[in-house]
């Protein structure tokens, strides 16, 4: 096991350098001057060169390249055209509203989706069944800043029970860093938990058919014991596979949310960064994002051998 | 003088010390990427620097330029010496007094990259520091304009300590120490999120009440925290429930909404409109014909094109047919006819006089700026209805920022129309109106070649006579109508919100915020 993990963190490197060299090439190519966003309107030609060549931008690609992965190994992600702030100070300013967004999220997703699609499985065919499914049609339908905007509106300015916008570090109190927390989960959780409810429904009700569960039940084991001790135990595989993925959802869907929300996290970085061609910023956080992902990936495989004891690194 | 202004100040501040904070909580415009006003011309670093810098002079509500750190200037008998003395008292953030030779060092720094500067510096021969609180501009000809350009609101000379401003003016400054009513409190600057700024306790403002960005620039207020929040329904609802104070630049669709909230007040508070620009591009066919540029303009009625960005109510907006701001000195329509045609069918009449021939027209509108996005698809619109070979390019502003470069055919990659809106602060005066240049290569993008235009351009920053600046105001509005090579598209009012406990909220050319304070 611990080879094989050995194995998987050394595979990233590579991972991480097709990824690496994708985005330098892709932002090379694209169009955007972020020397035109500085200068302004009243900048003359000469300006905007001065400017480009200051901020190094007319360097040859391979050069350019070369100083970035170098830069990279040696940990040193850059520094922001725009801000003039180390892009490493960027992302630990942002990475802890995304990340409480995504654990909340993630922990409200899990804990509501896998019993709804369960409970459907068990119940199929019956109105608790057609309700799951109706609400997970529902979750992939509407759009998150649709979720969101309805729910700020009714919680924040009809209610008045949570904020509308903003974000408060942990560091301030649980219940404060909680509040700004509970509106952007349940919208951006939405997606997610429709996904998960399908998924579990799915599986569980081809497990629900097997012939050991008809034998636990010709045992005598209560239903609670046949449906979460031997059931879902069996059918976590693929659940957690789609949550593995759908990560990648929350990551997409965190940008949304992190504007209706005005949350000041990495989505909007990038999407900041983007708008204005802020080529460092952009470069280091889909790096950062990739090598989330794939430790993701990591965990997921680890956490198959739990729930399945014939598969073995 | 520094106890008296300290007095005047005293009465409505709270002190930061003797109690909570008092914070006014202001949304901006944009996100503060920087914090360098030289580097960058992005208008809320600007915004950023009249906070935390000072000014040799500045604008009042009228436009005229009066003294800001400066007592006072003489001019020499033979207008060959500007000398300024700087008031007493003036001092640094880190407690450093402010000198004369900061402020040389500063107009240096910033005459590299003001335009307005960059036409006068010619005739200057020299700027340099006479004592500790004296300086002096030594000419090769009378400058007439010079307080307007040290004084200017687009560009604004900020002073700044001599170490920082001897820092070259294309590179970035980080070090934020200024002597204005504010100071920037770098370690909670969280770009994309959060700017924050403290009152300078020991800022010694103006005795005069404030006017326009001259008087006394009192800090209020103990802290002015910006939060940065992208999307215009979000920044409603947080203004509506209390979560901030200040809204600068609501969305015209929010507007009723706002105004219907018992404690909302909506103002207009900048000084002057927004105007629309609609820009050809000279180099390449079809617009490389004026006469084709006027066909155009005949279809164009301005109020099309600011119903689309700010509504119905007309009181959000103005026709202005001319190439100067609406309501200043050299406002003129001299030679407009031709935008007051507002007609299709003649617009079609003479599109064909003019020997259009189906030539591929591309159009860039920029998606994520909902207001030139409105004034793009409006032309759009005449376009087809004009029967034109239109092409629309739907892209973001980083990408047009940089394809609008390019002077290709647009078979290869290049462009024929573009809009953009600018204040109309910088369209009162040929010295620094942009659209109207016509100087070929660097002229901006389009690339006019206007000789012309260019002559008269250069009369008017020599006279100093009223009578004559008119006249050639005159001159250059006909010569840019019969060329065409930029449409006016009149102008809109960009009206702030704030909650009604703000107190002491006041008109100026730019959002600043001393003389604010919170009941």
């Amino acid at each position: 096991m611990f080879a094989y993990i050995v194995r998987r963190v050394l595979a990233t490197i590579p991972v991480m350098a097709i990824v690496a060299l994708f985005v330098f090439s892709l932002l090379y190519i694209a169009p955007g001057d972020p020397a035109a966003v500085i200068a302004g309107d009243q900048a003359t030609p000469d300006d905007v060169e001065r400017i480009r060549a200051s901020l190094g931008l007319d360097r040859p690609y391979l050069v350019r390249f070369g100083a970035w992965v170098w830069d990279i190994a040696n940990g040193d992600l850059g520094v922001s055209i725009f801000t003039n702030l180390p892009v490493s100070t960027m992302i630990q300013q942002r990475i802890e509203p995304t990340l409480s967004l995504m654990i909340v999220t993630l922990i409200l997703a899990v804990s509501i989706a896998v019993p709804m699609g369960v409970m459907a499985a068990w119940r199929q065919g019956t109105w608790i069944d057609r309700a799951v499914m109706g609400f997970a049609v529902l979750g992939f339908s509407v759009p998150v800043f649709v979720v969101g905007y309805v729910l700020a509106y009714i919680f924040a300015l009809e209610l008045d029970w949570l904020p509308v916008q903003g974000y408060t570090p942990l560091s301030r109190g649980f219940w404060p860093w909680f509040e700004n927390l509970i509106l952007p989960s349940v919208a951006l959780g939405s997606v997610y938990i429709a996904l998960i409810a399908r998924i579990t429904r799915a599986t569980m009700l081809e497990v629900l058919q097997q012939d050991y569960i008809r034998t636990a039940r010709a045992k005598g084991l209560n239903q609670s014991g046949i449906l979460f001790l031997h059931a879902l135990k069996n059918a976590a595989v693929p659940i957690i596979t789609v949550i593995g993925l759908g990560i990648a959802l929350l990551i997409g869907g965190a940008v949304v949310t992190e504007s209706v929300f005005a949350i000041p996290g990495l989505g909007r970085l990038t999407v900041d960064a983007i708008l204005r061609r802020d080529y460092p910023v952009i470069q280091g956080v889909v790096l950062l994002f990739s090598f989330i992902y794939v430790l993701v990936n990591l965990a997921i495989d680890l956490a198959y051998t739990l729930f399945d004891p014939r598969i073995r690194y | 003088m520094a106890a008296s202004a300290a007095a005047v100040a005293a009465p409505s501040v709270v002190s930061a010390q003797g109690g909570a904070a008092r914070s006014l909580r202001v949304i901006p415009q944009a996100n503060l990427t920087s914090v360098d006003p030289v580097w960058t011309t992005a208008v809320v670093t600007r915004n950023h620097a009249f906070m935390i810098y000072d000014q040799i002079c500045a604008q009042d509500s009228k436009g005229e330029i009066k003294p800001q750190m400066a007592e006072g200037w003489t001019l020499s008998d033979d207008k060959l010496t500007w000398t300024f003395t700087l008031r007493e008292g003036l001092a640094f953030h880190d407690g450093e007094k402010v000198l004369a030779k900061d402020a040389v060092a500063s107009i240096k720094r910033w005459a590299r990259r003001d335009p307005f500067m960059q036409v006068l510096i010619g005739n200057v021969a020299e700027v340099e520091a006479m004592d500790d609180r004296r300086f002096r501009f030594r000419l090769h000809r009378p400058v007439p304009l010079l307080t307007m350009a040290l004084g200017q609101t687009q560009f604004p000379c900020f002073i700044m300590p001599e170490r920082i401003a001897s820092t070259d003016a294309f590179t970035q400054i980080r070090d934020t120490v200024g002597s204005g009513p504010f100071k920037f409190v770098p370690g909670e600057w969280n770009p994309g999120q959060r700017a924050v700024w403290a009152k300078n306790e020991r800022y010694v403002p103006r005795q005069e009440a404030v006017d326009g960005l001259a008087g006394g620039r009192r800090p209020n207020i103990d802290r002015i925290e910006w939060t940065i929040i992208t999307d215009p329904a979000t920044s409603a609802n947080a203004m509506m429930q209390g979560e901030q104070d200040y809204w600068e630049y609501p969305l015209h669709d929010l507007l009723p909404l706002m105004r219907r909230n018992r404690e909302m007040v909506v103002e207009q508070r900048l000084l002057d409109g927004t105007y629309g620009v609609c820009r050809f591009n000279t180099l390449q066919p079809p617009f490389n014909n004026p006469a084709i540029r006027r066909a155009v303009a005949m279809a164009v009625d301005q109020r099309d094109y600011l119903r689309s960005v700010a509504g119905n109510d007309p009181d959000g907006w103005g026709v202005c047919e001319g190439v100067f701001t609406c309501g200043t000195t050299l406002a003129n329509e001299n030679g407009s006819e031709v935008l007051k045609t507002r007609n299709i069918e003649r617009a079609k009449q003479a599109l064909a006089a003019a020997g259009y021939n189906g030539e591929k027209v591309v159009l860039i509108a920029p998606g994520d700026y909902p207001q030139i996005n409105a004034l793009s698809l409006v032309t759009a619109d005449i376009l087809t209805r004009m029967g034109m070979n239109l092409e629309v390019v739907s892209t973001d502003w980083g990408t047009l920022v940089q394809r609008r470069a390019s002077k290709e055919p647009v078979e290869r990659g290049g462009w024929s129309i573009i809009h953009t809106t600018s204040s109309g602060q910088s369209l009162t005066l040929p010295v620094y109106h942009l659209f109207l240049r016509a100087n070929a290569a660097n002229a901006w993008f389009g690339w006019p070649d206007e000789p012309e235009i260019e002559r008269l351009r250069g009369e008017w920053v020599q006279t100093g006579d009223p009578a004559e600046s008119r006249r050639i105001a005159e001159q250059l509005n006909a010569k840019a109508m019969e060329s065409m090579y930029y449409i006016p598209l009149g102008f809109y009012w960009q009206p702030s919100a704030w909650r009604r406990n703000v107190t002491g909220v006041f008109r100026a050319p730019a959002t600043v915020f001393w003389n604010i304070g919170k009941a």
